[in-house]
C-alpha cells in the first residue's frame, strides 16, 4: 500500500475548460421565438412559455400572481379537475409561477406523453375562464396562507425591505398587505390575463431531449396564439438606480420573537453593468458561500446564527446588493456591529492571495455545477435572456474570476458597498 | 424523509407568493418539510430518495466491492457530467441516540465540519478545488455529500477519509456548533408558526421507540449540554468505515474510484460491530389527542395513524395511498375538502418512509370559521370511502404513472442517484434501487383497500388539535 501523507493535501487542479452549451433559436409562424437546448441523457423534456406577466407588468398588486395562480382551474373545455387529471394521469408536472420579470408556465414531461398533455397547456394558455367559485376558493386560501406568513420575521423582512429599497408604489417594491388581498378583483386579473398570455412579448424555452417532434409539438400548439391586442407598456418607474427610502436603520417589533431577522443592503446596478461581475467576486468573499467572511464570523466564530449569506441581485430593470440572516433575539445588536465590522475590513484590507485563489476555485466549480444538465443550461440562457445581455456574459464573468485582483476588490468595496448608503432593517426584538 | 441540513442552502430572492417550480417536481416523499424557507433547494437535490429509474434502458448500473475495514463501495458511471459526487452515508440516526441525549446525531453531524484529525478545516480545501457539499441527518441515518470536478477527486478522498479516521474534537468547535444548533431549533421549531408540531406529535404517537424525538432533539438544554466525551464516544461507535456506505457516481473511472478508495480509506481501522436493539413499539389500542393553543392565526389538524415501515412490502401500497389522498390537484382531499367542501385551506397526507414502523400524517390548515368537529368529520368521511370501497383502476394507475415520471425526473441529478444507491444498499443490496418501481406497478386496488382498512382506525389514530388563540 502507497504511503500516504494526510497533512498534504492532494495536487489541486485548476478548472481549465467549461463548455457552456448554447440554446439554438428558431420562431413560430406567431413570432414567439423558441430557444432550445438539446442534452441530457433521458427522453423527457421541459418547456416553458415565458410570458410578459410578472411582478413588473401587472396592473395592481398581486394580479399578477392570481393569474398567474387561476390558468389551471377552469376552461371552456376541462373543468380545474379535469386538466389537473389529465397532467396526473400522464405523469407529467405542470408549473406555474410569477417572477419579478415575467410569468411561467411549465411543463415538465417524457416525451413519450407530451403530445397528450401539450394540447391541456395550450388551453390553459388561451382559453381559461377563471370561475367564480374557484376563484373564491383561491383567493380565500392564499390570503390565510399569507397571514400565517406573516408571522414570520423572515417574510415580513423581505417584504419591507424591498418597500425600503423601491419604494411601495414600484412594481418590484410593493409590500403586500393583508388588504390588498381584498382589493383583488376576478375581473381585472381575467383582463390582465388575456392581455398579457398571448404571442406578444412571450418566449419559450424548450431543454431534454429536444427533437424536431417536439419542435412541431410547440409549433402545432403554440404557433396559432394571437398577439396580444393592448399589451400593457408600463410607464419606466425606474428611479435611475435612486434607492427609495433613506438608508439609515428601520425596526418592525414582534415581542414574542425568539430571532430577529436580519436585512441589509443598497441599491445596486443589474448584470449589464461592467462591473457586475466583479461585484460577484466581491459578494463571493463577503457573503457568497458558506466559507464566506459573514458566515465565518458570525456562524462559525460566534455561533449567532444558524446561516448568513449575502447576494447580488438582478433583475430586469433594476439590482440590488443585500444582507439575510436570522439571528438570536439577544444577540440583534451584537450580530449588526459584527456585518459593519466585516464590511469596513473589506474596504480596508487587501484580500489576501490565498483567500482569493480559494474564491476563484470555488465560483469557478459553482459554475461548472451550475451549468451541468439541460434544465440548467435552460437557467443560465434565462438568466442572460431577460438581463439583456448575450452568452459573452459568462465569458467575461470567467474571465473575471481569474484575474481580478486584490486592490480591484477593496475598490469596488469602497465603491459600491458605502456604509452610510445602506439600508438596516431588523424584525424581531432587539 | 425528514431531515436537517449541516448548513443553510444559499441565500436566493424567492417570490414570496408562489413556491419556485422545483419543489413541485421533486416534493414526492418531503411534503412534511414544512416552515423552513430554505429548504427548496434541498427537494431539488434530495428528492426521491428511495425512488429509481422505471426505463428498462436507464437502469442504474454500477459496481460495488467491499474494503478489508468493512467500507461498501459503490460506483456508478455517468459521462454526461463534468463532476463527481462523493455520498457517505453513515449507519446512524436519531434513534440511535440515548433518550437524555436527543439532538445527538444531528449535533455530531455539524462538529464533523470542524477539522479532522490532519486537516484543520474540512470546508476550506474542498472550496478551494471548486467542490461543494452539504449533509443531513434524519431519524434514521446520517448522509454526507459533495461534488467536485473530476480533475479533483482525489481531495474529496483525503477530506473524508481524514474525518472518517478521527476527528479534531475541538473544544471552540463544539462550543460553536452548539450555539448555530441552538438558533436553527430556534429559527426552525420556536419562531415559526406551527413550527413545534413534531415536538408535540412524536411524543403522542410513539411511547418507548425513539422515534418519540425529533431528529432536533426533545428539548434545548439536551445541546446545551452535549459534553466533549460523549462527542468522542459517539464519533467511536458509528463513524467507523464499517457502519458506513461510499457511493461515487459521476464522471471517473472504477480503477480509480478502486485506487482512490484503498489508498485514503484502506488504512482506516474496523470500528466495533454495533447492533442496533430499539424497543418495538407495541401496538396501538386507543385513541389519542393532544389539544394545544398558540399563537397562531388559524385552527390545523395533524393526525397520525400508525403504519409500516419503509423496509416492509407493504410500503409500496400505503405510499400509493398517500398519492391518492394527497398528491397533487387532482387528489381527492385536496379536490373534497379543499375545493368542494372548503373544510380546509391547505390538506396534505403522507406516508411517513421511516426505516421502523412510521407514521401516515393527515395534515390540514382549517379555513376560516369551520369548526374542529366539521373538519375532522370531513376527513373521516373521505378515509371512510377508501375503508369500504375499491379505488378506481384508473385512479391506481395514474399515481403509478406519476410515480414513473417523478423517478425518470430526479435522476437528471446524479446526487440523487448516488443517495438512491446508498440507501438500498443499507437495506440490504444496491440492486434493490433498480427494482423499486415494479413493485410500486404491482400494487392492486384490493392491496390499497387492505391497507386503508389496516391503518386508518380510530385507536390506530394520534390526533394533535393545534388551536389559533385569537
Amino acid at each position: 500500500m502507497e504511503v500516504i501523507d494526510r497533512n498534504k493535501s492532494p495536487d489541486i487542479n485548476q478548472i481549465k475548460k467549461i463548455d457552456i452549451l448554447r440554446a439554438s433559436a428558431t420562431k413560430l409562424k406567431n413570432g414567439i421565438p423558441v430557444y432550445h437546448i438539446n442534452a441530457g441523457t433521458q427522453d423527457l423534456v421541459k418547456i416553458e412559455l415565458l410570458f410578459p406577466a410578472g411582478m413588473w407588468q401587472q396592473s395592481s398588486p398581486l394580479v399578477g400572481s392570481a393569474a398567474n395562480a387561476m390558468l389551471n382551474e377552469g376552461t371552456s373545455k376541462h373543468s380545474s379537475k379535469e386538466i389537473a387529471e389529465t397532467m396526473d394521469y400522464y405523469g407529467a408536472f405542470l408549473h406555474t409561477e410569477i417572477t419579478h420579470d415575467f410569468a411561467v408556465v411549465g411543463i415538465h414531461s417524457l416525451n413519450k406523453h407530451l403530445s397528450s398533455v401539450l394540447p391541456m397547456v395550450e388551453e390553459i394558455v388561451t382559453d381559461s375562464l377563471f370561475p367564480k367559485s374557484e376563484w373564491d376558493i383561491y383567493l380565500q386560501n392564499k390570503k390565510q396562507s399569507f397571514i400565517v406568513n406573516n408571522n414570520k420575521v423572515s417574510f415580513v423582512s423581505r417584504k419591507k425591505f424591498a418597500e425600503l429599497l423601491f419604494g411601495n408604489d414600484h412594481p418590484y417594491g410593493h409590500n403586500v398587505m393583508e388588504s390588498d388581498f381584498d382589493k383583488l378583483n376576478r375581473d381585472e386579473a381575467h383582463d390582465f390575463y388575456k392581455q398579457s398570455y398571448t404571442a406578444s412579448d412571450t418566449i419559450i424555452v424548450a431543454s431534454g431531449n429536444v427533437t424536431d417532434a417536439t419542435l412541431k409539438l410547440i409549433e402545432k400548439h403554440f404557433g396559432s396564439m394571437n398577439r396580444s391586442s393592448a399589451i400593457r407598456h408600463v410607464s419606466l418607474k425606474e428611479n435611475n438606480g435612486q434607492q427609495a427610502t433613506n438608508n439609515g436603520q428601520h425596526y418592525i417589533e414582534k415581542k414574542d420573537a425568539v430571532q430577529s431577522a436580519i436585512r441589509m443592503g443598497k441599491m445596486l446596478f443589474k448584470k449589464s453593468h461592467s462591473d457586475y461581475c466583479a461585484m460577484l467576486v466581491v459578494n463571493t468573499i463577503f457573503g457568497g458561500y458558506f466559507g464566506s467572511r459573514l458566515m465565518a464570523n458570525i456562524r462559525e466564530d460566534k455561533g449567532y446564527t444558524y446561516g448568513i449569506g449575502s447576494a447580488l441581485v438582478s433583475f430586469t430593470n433594476a439590482g440590488y446588493f443585500t444582507i439575510s440572516t436570522e439571528v438570536g433575539a439577544e444577540v440583534t445588536n451584537d450580530a449588526v456591529k459584527e456585518i459593519y465590522l466585516e464590511l469596513e475590513k473589506l474596504q480596508t484590507e487587501k484580500v489576501s492571495e490565498s483567500e482569493l485563489a480559494l474564491v476563484r476555485n470555488y465560483m469557478l466549480g459553482t459554475f461548472l455545477r451550475s451549468v451541468d444538465g439541460p434544465f440548467a443550461l435552460a437557467d443560465r440562457f434565462k438568466g442572460i435572456h431577460f438581463a439583456g445581455v448575450g452568452y459573452e456574459y459568462y465569458e467575461n464573468f470567467i474571465e473575471t474570476v481569474r484575474t481580478i485582483t486584490p486592490e480591484k476588490i477593496m475598490e469596488l468595496a469602497n465603491k459600491y458597498l458605502k456604509k452610510d448608503e445602506m439600508i438596516e432593517l431588523v424584525v424581531g426584538k432587539k | 424523509m425528514r431531515m436537517i441540513l449541516a448548513k443553510p442552502l444559499p441565500l436566493r430572492e424567492k417570490i414570496f407568493l408562489k413556491s419556485s417550480a422545483n419543489d413541485i417536481i421533486f416534493k414526492k416523499n418531503t411534503k412534511l418539510i414544512e416552515n423552513n424557507d430554505l429548504c427548496h433547494l434541498l427537494y431539488y437535490e434530495l428528492a426521491c430518495v428511495w425512488q429509481v429509474d422505471t426505463n428498462r434502458q436507464l437502469m442504474l448500473q454500477f459496481h460495488k466491492f467491499t474494503l478489508s475495514n468493512g467500507l461498501r463501495v459503490i460506483y456508478h458511471e455517468d459521462r454526461s457530467t463534468p463532476l463527481v459526487c462523493m455520498n457517505i452515508l453513515y449507519d446512524v440516526g436519531a434513534r440511535d441516540e440515548d433518550s437524555s441525549r436527543t439532538g445527538f446525531a444531528h449535533l455530531f453531524e455539524h462538529l464533523m465540519f470542524g477539522g479532522s484529525t490532519n486537516i484543520p478545516n474540512y470546508d476550506e480545501p474542498l472550496q478551494r478545488v471548486g467542490g461543494e457539499n452539504n449533509a443531513f441527518t434524519s431519524n434514521d441515518i446520517t448522509n454526507y455529500y459533495l461534488t467536485v470536478p473530476t480533475v479533483n477527486l482525489e481531495t474529496a478522498f483525503w477530506l473524508e477519509s481524514d474525518r472518517m479516521l478521527s476527528l479534531a474534537f475541538s473544544d471552540k468547535s463544539l462550543e460553536v456548533q452548539r450555539n448555530v444548533v441552538i438558533e436553527e431549533f430556534k429559527q426552525r421549531y420556536l419562531n415559526q408558526p406551527y413550527g413545534d408540531i413534531w415536538l408535540l406529535l412524536r411524543p403522542l404517537v410513539y411511547q418507548v421507540h425513539p422515534y418519540l424525538w425529533d431528529t432536533i432533539g426533545k428539548e434545548i438544554s439536551h445541546i446545551a449540554e452535549a459534553k466533549m466525551e460523549d462527542v468522542k464516544a459517539f464519533f467511536k461507535k458509528f463513524y467507523s468505515p464499517n457502519n458506513a456506505i461510499m457511493v461515487l457516481a459521476g464522471n471517473t473511472s472504477l480503477d480509480d474510484v478502486k485506487r482512490l478508495s484503498e489508498k485514503w480509506f484502506g488504512p482506516i481501522p474496523k470500528g466495533s460491530d454495533n447492533k442496533r436493539n430499539l424497543p418495538a413499539e407495541p401496538e396501538q389500542k386507543e385513541f389519542r389527542s393532544l389539544t394545544v393553543e398558540r399563537d397562531v392565526p388559524i385552527h390545523a389538524i395533524y393526525q397520525a395513524y400508525r403504519m409500516c415501515s419503509r423496509k416492509d412490502k407493504e410500503f409500496y401500497s400505503v405510499d400509493l395511498l398517500s398519492d391518492i389522498l394527497s398528491d397533487g390537484s387532482s387528489s381527492r382531499l385536496y379536490n373534497e375538502l379543499v375545493k368542494n367542501k372548503k373544510l380546509f385551506s391547505e390538506l396534505s397526507a403522507y406516508a411517513d418512509d421511516s426505516f421502523d414502523k412510521g407514521m401516515f400524517v393527515i395534515s390540514g390548515k382549517l379555513s376560516k370559521g369551520v369548526k374542529m368537529e366539521e373538519a375532522e368529520n370531513g376527513i373521516a368521511i373521505e378515509l371512510a370511502k377508501l375503508v369500504n370501497g375499491k379505488v378506481d383502476e384508473k385512479e391506481l394507475k395514474k399515481v403509478q404513472n406519476k410515480i414513473e415520471s417523478t423517478l425518470e425526473f430526479s435522476e437528471v441529478n446524479v446526487m440523487n442517484k448516488a443517495l438512491n444507491l446508498a440507501v438500498s444498499e443499507l437495506f440490504g443490496d444496491a440492486e434493490m434501487a433498480n427494482h423499486e418501481a415494479e413493485k410500486y406497478t404491482a400494487v392492486t386496488t384490493e392491496q390499497i383497500q387492505q391497507q386503508a382498512k389496516q391503518i386508518f382506525r380510530k385507536e390506530n389514530c394520534s390526533t394533535l388539535y393545534y388551536l389559533s388563540k385569537k
